[in-house]
């Protein structure tokens, strides 16, 4: 087996990305007096109680509303603040769906969104309350960039990296605890594939939640004699182009796997690049056309083979069809 | 040409030339709107007497020679698609040139049917769509307040446009921060694209409503420059609460054919309709 940065999973320790978000938030707001917040009763969910303690000045509570919330957070960059918008995905992307198109990115508003418990995070309360659709939604906005971190080490890179870009970003911070996937030296770059393990047999690609479990997914098929590369693709857009087309040509196939719905997300997308410029095999693992049961997270993670056993699973229907 | 000229009036004649530079504004959106053979003439016409006094009557703190400049006054027209006479005060307060005007919705143009900011020098906001505008001006508001400076923001709004709920939210947000260096201008024409507003959704009582949402509110003749001028010197209307006035106006004012009718709010005039607009509004030709 090649040295890889798996080993460091070894503890298995895990981690709710809104922590590294929220001492991220605090640190750059320490360091930086743009920066401010801006809540739609969302201080528990978004882990802003103690930035509202902090920085009661750059703190903005609008109450249950998330239209008004991103207009507020459009108003506040035009001022010359760079605000944080952060509510739960699902009610900050499909309420507030005009707002983000118009006032954020048509506009190019220097604002970020931190949609918070994306995907099924909140799979017993239901479809309301899953986001399994804001992929989709946000990554045809123009202008728009969006981020799906894996780790608690990517998402704090992330939020640095956010105060430093000049334009509307979507980051989609995870609830589910995840495992470590990166070391401490990670550097985010935008638009840039993160090659976590190497392998010239299939290609697995995966964000957010699904990176831990594509890596384990790899062991596995290490097992059968299977030699499989891990891509992190938390950069949804802008997209790796160069690293998909080079999965393309040098392993047999792609397997994508995403908390999110399999249409217009993470596999839409490169399947779009596939199309276009190198057709290949492929299988896009998410969540079928459905909306999806009651559960928990896990409960509905194992349902739709968003496991590490579901992307091996489809890693191998994939090689033996190309047999 | 020196009815296209800016210049400083004399304080004694000040409201009857921001009347005159208003009728210019008026007969510029129309021939704009006959160009572009589509636009949104009386809702054009009904706010120029505003527009007349923020940007060309010493109100808005703006320089047309930096238009970012950091410490501006904001105004953002959440009626986006009175963009016309929108676009020709911008050009009359030096922001781009009045020749821009002519390129109104052609191909390519930086003059869209709806305001875009990071086209023209001036626009602060995109608007079209009705509903963002005040909730963008809290938002502003807020960051004034948080750099500590004294600027201040005003947005101008339809009055059917108040008929979605994002003002509501945003104007109890402006209520809960006592956002004193907000103005809320309502162009309280009473028609919207289908009917009279009342036909259509009963607005009223609006002033109670904003009164009840925290606004101190004024009812004002939104076709006085005088009055308007009186108005807007002594803002906030009331220490710790933002402002709201609503300005009565008439769709279509100036221009007897189209005043107070249904179908001029997005009616286009011809070519004799044009000519008979100039001959009412005083005014020889636009440009």
């Amino acid at each position: 087996m090649s040295a890889d940065k798996t080993s460091i999973m070894a503890a298995r320790e895990l981690f709710d990305c809104r922590d590294a978000y929220m001492s991220a938030l605090e640190e750059m707001a320490a360091a930086d007096e743009r920066v401010c917040a801006v809540a739609n009763d969302s201080l528990s969910s978004a882990k802003l109680k103690n930035f509202k303690a902090k920085f009661p000045d750059r703190f903005v509570n609008v109450g249950i509303a998330e239209q008004n919330m991103v207009g507020v957070g459009a108003g506040l960059a035009n001022g010359g603040m760079i605000p944080y918008v952060c509510g739960a995905s699902c009610f900050l992307t499909a309420r507030a769906m005009e707002q983000v198109k118009v006032d954020l990115a048509y506009t190019n508003s220097n604002v970020k969104l931190c949609a918070m418990s994306p995907g099924m995070a909140y799979g017993q309360l239901g479809p309301t309350h899953h986001s399994i659709e804001d992929l989709a939604w946000m990554r045809v906005l123009p202008n728009m960039v969006v981020i799906v971190p894996a780790d608690p080490i990517e998402t704090s890179a992330v939020m640095r990296y956010s105060l430093i870009h000049e334009g509307p970003m979507f980051l989609r911070i995870a609830r589910v605890p995840v495992p470590r996937v990166h070391t401490d030296d990670y550097t985010f770059k935008l638009g840039k594939a993160v090659e976590l393990r190497a392998g010239n047999d299939v290609t697995l690609m995966a964000n957010g939640l699904l990176v831990s479990r594509a890596l384990d997914a790899a062991h596995s098929l290490e097992n059968r004699g299977i030699s499989a590369r891990v891509l992190n693709m938390s950069s949804v857009k802008p997209l790796d182009r160069e690293a998909i087309l080079d999965a393309a040509r040098s392993t047999r196939g792609i397997v994508t796997a995403e908390e999110a719905l399999a249409a217009g997300g993470l596999g839409g997308a490169v399947a779009e690049v596939l199309a276009l410029e190198h057709p290949s095999p492929m299988r896009i693992l998410g969540v079928p056309d459905t909306f999806a049961p009651t559960g928990t997270a896990e409960f509905l993670l194992e349902q739709f083979g968003l496991t590490a056993a579901g992307i091996e699973r489809a890693a191998l229907d994939l090689l033996k069809a190309e047999e | 040409m020196s009815e296209l000229q800016f210049g400083p009036p004399a304080v004694s004649d000040r409201a009857e030339w921001l009347q005159r530079r208003a009728n210019w504004i008026r007969l510029s959106a129309m021939t704009m709107n006959h160009h572009a053979k589509l636009g949104h003439t009386g809702g054009d016409l009904s706010s120029a007497d505003i527009l007349a006094v923020l940007f060309l009557g010493g109100v808005l703190r703006v320089d047309p020679a930096q238009p970012r400049w950091p410490l501006r006054d904001r105004f953002i027209l959440s009626k986006g698609h009175g963009a016309a006479a929108y676009y020709s005060t911008l050009a009359a307060r030096g922001f781009f040139p009045i020749e821009q005007l002519k390129t109104y919705m052609d191909p390519l143009s930086k003059l869209n049917g709806h305001p875009d900011r990071n086209k023209l020098p001036g626009v602060e906001a995109n608007t079209g769509p009705l509903g963002h505008g005040l909730p963008i001006a809290v938002g502003a508001a807020l960051a004034a307040r948080m750099r500590k400076e004294s600027w201040r923001v005003f947005v101008l709004t339809g009055d059917g446009e108040l008929q979605e709920g994002s003002n509501w939210e945003a104007a109890m947000t402006a209520q809960h921060y006592g956002l004193e260096n907000l103005t809320v201008i309502v162009d309280r024409n009473r028609i919207q694209q289908g009917d009279f507003t009342e036909n259509t959704i009963n607005m009223e009582p609006l002033a109670e409503r904003f009164r009840a949402f925290g606004f101190a509110v004024e009812e004002i003749d939104g076709h006085s420059t005088a009055a308007l001028v009186d108005r807007f010197s002594r803002l906030p209307l009331e220490a710790g609460k933002p402002s709201c006035l609503i300005a009565r106006t008439i769709m279509g004012k100036g221009v007897s054919f189209a005043e107070n009718q249904p179908a001029w709010h997005h009616g286009v005039p011809t070519e004799d309709q044009l000519a008979q607009a100039a001959a009412e509004l005083g005014v020889e030709v636009a440009w």
